[in-house]
This record gives C-alpha cells, structure tokens and sequence, in this order.
C-alpha cells in the first residue's frame, strides 16, 4: 500500500508561517503575528495527528518522491517523506510539544521586541525539525539538521544586542558544526560503499553483513562517526559546551530547542541508524559510554550552579546522556521513550521556569528567589509535577522511562546502571535543590522591581551587563514591562501550555509501564517493527525474542530469563535513589539552609571545580580556541591573506598599472604613429615568418 | 632567352612597398602620403603580376585590374578631398588637419 499522504505538507506549513511572518509580520500587529504562527504550527499538528490517526495509513510508509533532487549516475537522490513507528513518536513530540510552546510564547514574548522575528524563527524551526523527523534519506535528513542548527543559532543570539548572546550563538553554531563534520564524513562514506543514501536501501545493503566483532570496519567508522554529529547535536562530551551557554536564548526557545526537540536530534539519528549500529559493537560501546560519562558529568556540575537556566540546562545534557546510554546497550526504544517523556517534562520545566523568570522580573538567580509557592501556585505545581517526572518517582512519566533504561543497561554491563543509579540520585538532588531554593523558604529578592539583570537575565533587549549584582543601576528600564506590581503569575495564555504539559508528564509514562509492574510496555511493542526487523546475523537465533542486543543479553521479551522479581528490586533501588535525592535537598536547602555553605567551604576545592563546570570551557579555550585564533592571525590573516592573497592581487594590479602606464604613450591619437605601429607589426609577422620558412 | 627569375620582382615590389610605407609615415604632406599609398598598392601589383606570370595563371593579372580600379577610385575621391581640405584649412599639413570639425 503506498497511497500518497503529502507528507511534505508537514513541513512546508511552518515554513509558510516563517516565511508570512518574517516577510510582512514588521508591519503587522502583535495579535495577527501570533495568530500566523500558531495557525500555522498548529495546522501542521493538525495534519499529523490526521496522518497518524485518522489516515489509516500502515507504517512504515514512503511517500512517493516529490522529486529528484540530484542525480549522478547511479547516485541518486529524492526529496521524499517517509513515517514508521520511530517518525510517528518524534512527529508527534515535535509539533504537539512545538505547538504548547509556541502558545506559551506568545504571553512570554508578548512585551518584547522583534516579536514577528521570533515567531518566524521559531516557525523555521518547526519546519527544519520536520523536515529531519520525516526525511527518508539521510541527506534531506542532514538539511533539517542544519536546518535547525541555524535555527537554534539565530534564536540563541536572539537577543543580539548582548555580546554574551551573539557571543553563545556562535558557540553553538562552532560547536555542531565540529560534529556536522563527523556525520557529513558518514555520509560519504555510505555513498562510498552503499550508492545511496536512502534509509531503505543503505539498511538493506548493510542487512546482510555481520557484527563487525572482530576488530573494525567500515560500518564502525561510519556508526563513530555519526555518533561525533549526534555528540555536537545533542550536547554529549566532549562537545557539549554549546548547550548551558544557548541558555542565553529566551527561555521557551531554550524549552523547544535545547531541550524537547532539536537536541534529541542526535537520539533520533543513532536510533534510526541502528541496523548500523547494532552491526559495530565497539561504536555501541563508545556509544554508551560516552552517554554514561555525560549523564554522570553534567549532573555534577549542575548540583553546583545558581542560576535556574544552567541548572536545567546540565539536567539536559545528562539526560540526552541517558538517552545515548540506552541507545549505546542496544535499548533503543527505551531511548525514544526517555526522549519523548523527556521532551514533556523537561519543556514544562523550561517553560514554568520562564514563568518563574517572568515572575520576579528577569531574575535567573535562585539564591535571589525563594517562597515563591504562594505567589505563584500553578507555576510551583506544574514544575513540582515535572520534577517529580524527572527525578524517577513512581508513577510519573520520567519514572517508566528511567527505569527502563536503567534495566536495559544493567543487563549490558553493572557499571552503566551504578553511574546511572548515582546520576539519577544527583538529578533528584539538584532538581529539588532546585524547587527548594526557588519556591520554599522566604523571598530573597528585592521586593516588587525588576532590578538589574544579571549578565544571563532571561529577557530584556537592553545591555544589562553594567546592572550586575549590587550596581544601584537606576532601575533599568524595564524593557519587557515585568516589573509591574511584583511577584505575579503569568497569564493563562502561559500557564495552559503549562498545565497541559503537566499532565503528559504524568500519563506520558503510562504508554510504556513494562511487564514487572503489571503493564505491557506498549511503547516498546509499537516501535518494535522498527528496531526488531533488522538484528544482525550473528545473534539471529535472537531475532525473534526482541531488540537486536548482543547475544549475551536478555530483552524484555525473554523476561522469565531474570524475572520481575530482580527488575522489580532494581526499580525500587532506582527509587530510593531518588528519594534519596529528594530528602538531601530538602535537608539542605530547606532544613538547615547555612549547610551547604558549609560544606561547600569543607569541600573547597571540589566545590569550585564543580561551581566553575570543571574549567571546561577555559580548557577549550586554551587547548583549541586560543591557538586556532592565534594560528589564524598569524599564518592565515597576516600569513597567507595579507602577504600572499593581498601581495599577489595588489601586486598585480600595482604592476598592471606601472605597465600600462608605459604602454598607454602608444595610444597617442597621432595616425601615423598608428600606422607605424602596424608597420612594425607586420615587420614582425614577416620575420616570423621567414625565420620559420628558413629553418 | 633566358627568363629574370621571379625572386627579382618580388625584391622590387617590397623595396617599392617598403619605400610607401617609409614615405606615408615620415612625411607630412598629404599629396606625399597619397602617392606613397600608391606607391605600396602598385608595389603589390607588381608581385601580383610576376606570380601570375610565373604560374601562367591569370587570375593574378585580374586582380591587379581590380587593384587599379579601386585606385583609380580612390584618387578621384582622395584629391577631391585633398582639394576641399587645402580650400578650407590652406594647409597640406598632416599635423594640422588633426580634427574633423574647423
């Protein structure tokens, strides 16, 4: 069956109101821009509900080709849609998720200026991002991903009359494009062995060889290499710098970019390349490792940070560490389903973060918060919702989804599930250090004005560096009206974003409660056709059982294998690890609140190691940014561009200029010097002539 | 009889030529620079016409006909010029009669 669904129309629809928007939206009124972008973002959640529900259509499903984009010889490529079980989740996650946070952003935005330029950015991220979900080759595929790269550049510097966030939109930029590099060699070399780079064919070509378990092949080049782009996309070590600083973008783009959608990118691909990487064991394994070390690392660094954007931020990185962990033992449902529970709870804490943001008045620094639960009860209890989904408790969507990758990767090695366990015990920590310092306790912040920002405040066109910590600036002037009548809630236009991603943040988990606790993981079962299909020949025995995992490795198919019994003991561990976490938090940050000063004064060193992210941004500077620049100042700038380019064209041109100074005389005007000048030709034409005659 | 080999025309008619080409850029007067003109076209007639004879072809005696024709022509025209110019300018100097406008 391969009806046309018009899959294209997906994309085209947001690119339609990015183009609406960022070509006439100057003159429209905030009202109609609004209205353009959600029109248009929502009808493309329209479509794809329509496409997945109602249209009937069996997955997995190719489009018919729009048409041929390039062709050489035998090379050939289409622009053409496709849907599977894997699209279908990330579609849906892409333009329901999109779709809130564009709602929410017209309320956050509303009193800010270049409003149209926003929403067409944002529109034009809706577009790249579908187009990468729903691309069924590889090279419209890496369009969309640099796409949204782009995408992400120019909201991130958003506010571009701040140095610090045009300064961290490059970053961004440099960074993914150090990992676009890795992903564009893959590419290459897939045209190089395979002759194609559509999905299909390059799965069918790479079907029939083996595990690569005997050193490395060409299929674990390409498996490392794609995972050095899913690295710069999804933030993982040793390219996640780009990510805390992106921070500096306003926060529902940090809520749809750098944490639903865009940075899950990575997942997605490593998930869809899977029959690759199930064939070259040793990628899987840096795979999951370097997923463990991220999850680990970043959690780390975001016990020790102050302002509430970071904080969320590094909980980011570690969870897209998670993901990478499940995807890197074989688990790569349970890595799409941490991205897809993770897509709700993390946007709901970035947007009720915002809304706290929004609240005090561009304040991002928690210690200058405090108490904020009455004052703004439905912020505190959706992000309460969110972060009891993120740090694992029972019931709640991040609960099923943690568990699960937690399972999978302790029956790969003991070691990924201790650094997990010890992970998810940091998450729960700093997510709740998080919610006491911000909401429990007594407001800490100057009452009823929006005082000076500090360098990262969230909002506001003006430079608010100079207002930083106790500078009395005269009151910056307010430049997005916040800091009207104090502590406030946001408007409903903010809050039903909020409320709605809520409660998928509780049910959204409910789709895949695995066996050992009375479910029947449907999630798994529903991606299953496209992670099943395809397990590599060696452990073909296991084809049938689950998830192509290395042969040594059981799948939630063969569960009486371990039985619930052990995955339930594993799940309460994980649980009391949060708990754990929980009640730390709460010692610290609400009991006895001069402790952690304490303690950070015993553990001087550590703490300003952790404070400082480790020095690892001051380490890139040093090792890679410094010598680069200085290389290229002086070899490239005043080296090769100023002595050799510069020399060779003003040389020539200086020289051109002297000769012709002397030629010009010949064009005197005076007919008989013309005449001689023929004569003298033709003199020279004669004794060529003759001189080739005679020899 | 013994017959003159062509090579002496044809160092006749590039001396002649030779002598045109000295004359038409050396000297001022135009009647000079007229008659050096014809002193390079008769120049070639004469290589034209040895090699006709030398080929007993005749299409080299024809073109010197038509050679003679157009420089018959083009003294009418030329001295009607030459004419016009002397009344107008009362100079023959090459150096003098450098713009088309008075």
């Amino acid at each position: 069956m391969n009806e046309n669904l018009h899959l294209w129309i997906i994309p085209l629809l947001p690119l339609a109101g990015a183009t609406i928007n960022g070509l006439l939206g100057k003159r429209f009124s905030r009202g109609l821009v609004a209205t353009v972008a959600l029109t248009f973002c929502g009808a493309a959640f329209a479509m794809a509900l329509w496409v997945v529900t109602f249209s009937g259509v069996s997955l997995p499903h190719v489009d018919p080709s729009l048409t041929t984009w390039m062709r050489s010889g035998d090379f050939k490529v289409d622009y053409s849609f496709a849907l599977d079980q894997l699209s279908v989740v990330m579609l849906m996650v892409v333009t329901g998720v999109g779709f809130l946070i564009h709602i929410y952003s017209v309320g956050y935005m509303w009193e800010e200026g270049g409003f149209y330029r926003f929403f067409s950015y944002l529109n034009l991220f809706m577009f790249f991002m579908l187009t990468l979900v729903l691309a069924s080759n590889y090279l419209l595929m890496f369009i969309g991903w640099e796409g949204v790269g782009l995408a992400s550049y120019l909201l991130i510097g958003f506010f571009f009359t701040r140095d610090s966030a045009a300064a961290a939109g490059k970053k961004a930029f440099i960074v993914n494009r150090i990992g676009d590099f890795g992903f564009l060699i893959a590419l290459f070399l897939m045209i190089q062995h395979f002759g194609s780079l559509d999905f299909a064919k390059v799965f069918d070509a790479v079907k029939p060889y083996a595990a690569e378990t005997s050193g490395a092949g060409f299929l674990t080049a390409i498996a490392l290499l794609l995972m050095v782009g899913a690295c710069g996309k999804s933030a993982q070590i040793p390219l996640y710098v780009w990510l805390p600083d992106a921070m500096e973008g306003p926060t529902p783009v940090s809520a749809l970019i750098h944490a639903a959608t865009m940075v899950t990118a990575g997942v997605y691909m490593v998930a869809r390349s899977h029959v690759i990487f199930e064939r070259a064991p040793s990628a899987m394994m840096v795979v999951a490792i370097i997923g463990t070390l991220t999850a680990f690392f970043a959690a780390t660094i975001g016990i020790a940070q102050t302002d509430i954007k970071k904080v969320l931020a590094y909980s980011t990185v570690s969870q897209l560490g998670y993901m990478f962990m499940a995807c890197g033992v074989g688990a790569f449902s349970a890595g799409i389903f941490h991205l897809m529970t993770h897509a709700f709870f993390k946007g709901l804490l970035f947007l009720a973060a915002g809304s706290v943001i929004h609240a005090v008045g561009g304040e991002q620094d928690m210690r200058k918060m405090g108490g904020l639960w009455k004052k703004i009860p439905w912020t505190w209890i959706t992000m309460l919702i969110a972060t009891c989904a993120i740090a694992g408790i029972p019931g709640l969507s991040g609960f099923f989804s943690k568990d699960e990758i937690l399972w999978r990767a302790y029956q790969a090695s003991w070691a990924y599930w201790i650094v997990g366990v010890v992970t998810a015990f940091m998450t729960s920590f700093y997510m709740f250090r998080l919610m006491f310092m911000t909401f429990a306790g007594e407001y800490r912040g100057a009452a009823g004005s929006s005082h000076g920002h500090e360098e990262h405040a969230g909002h506001g066109t003006h430079l608010g560096r100079d207002a930083a910590g106790e500078a009395p600036a005269p009151h910056a002037p307010a430049p997005h009206g916040h800091g009207h009548g104090g502590v406030h809630e946001s408007p409903w236009v903010m809050l039903g974003p909020l409320v709605v991603l809520a409660v998928l943040s509780v049910v959204g988990g409910w789709v895949g409660i695995p066996g050992s606790l009375g479910g029947s993981n449907h999630f798994d079962k529903f991606l299953g056709p496209v992670f099943r299909s395809s397990t590599p020949a060696v452990n073909a025995e296991h084809a049938q059982a689950g998830e192509a995992v290395p042969p040594e490795q059981t799948t939630e198919g063969e569960e009486p294998k371990t039985g619930h019994s052990t995955e339930i003991m594993f799940t309460i561990i994980s649980v009391v690890a949060g708990l754990l976490g929980l009640g730390l938090a709460w010692l610290l940050y609400s009991a006895k609140p001069d402790l952690p000063d304490r303690i950070a004064d015993s553990l001087h060193a550590l703490y300003t190691a952790v404070a400082n992210k480790y020095w690892v941004d001051e380490m890139y500077a040093t090792i890679f940014v410094k010598p680069l620049i200085g290389i290229s100042t002086l070899v490239f700038w005043r080296g090769v561009d100023q002595t050799v380019i510069d020399g060779t064209l003003n040389g020539g041109a200086a020289g051109a200029r002297e000769l012709s100074d002397e030629v010009r005389h010949m064009q005197s005007g005076n007919l008989r010097s013309y005449a001689g000048w023929v004569a003298i030709g033709a003199a020279c034409v004669l004794a060529y002539m003759v001189w080739v005659g005679t020899r | 009889m013994e017959e003159i080999p062509v090579s002496y025309y044809l160092v006749l008619s590039a001396i002649l030529f030779a002598c045109g080409v000295t004359g038409f850029l050396i000297k001022r007067n135009i009647i000079t620079i007229f008659m050096s003109i014809e002193l390079m076209l008769n120049g070639v007639n004469l290589s034209f016409v040895a090699f006709a004879a030398r080929w007993h072809n005749l299409s080299g005696q024809v073109f010197v006909f038509f050679v003679m024709v157009v420089a018959a022509a083009e003294a009418a025209v030329g001295l009607a010029i030459i004419i016009a110019v002397f009344r107008t300018r009362e100079t023959l100097n090459i150096d003098q009669v450098n713009l088309l406008k008075l």
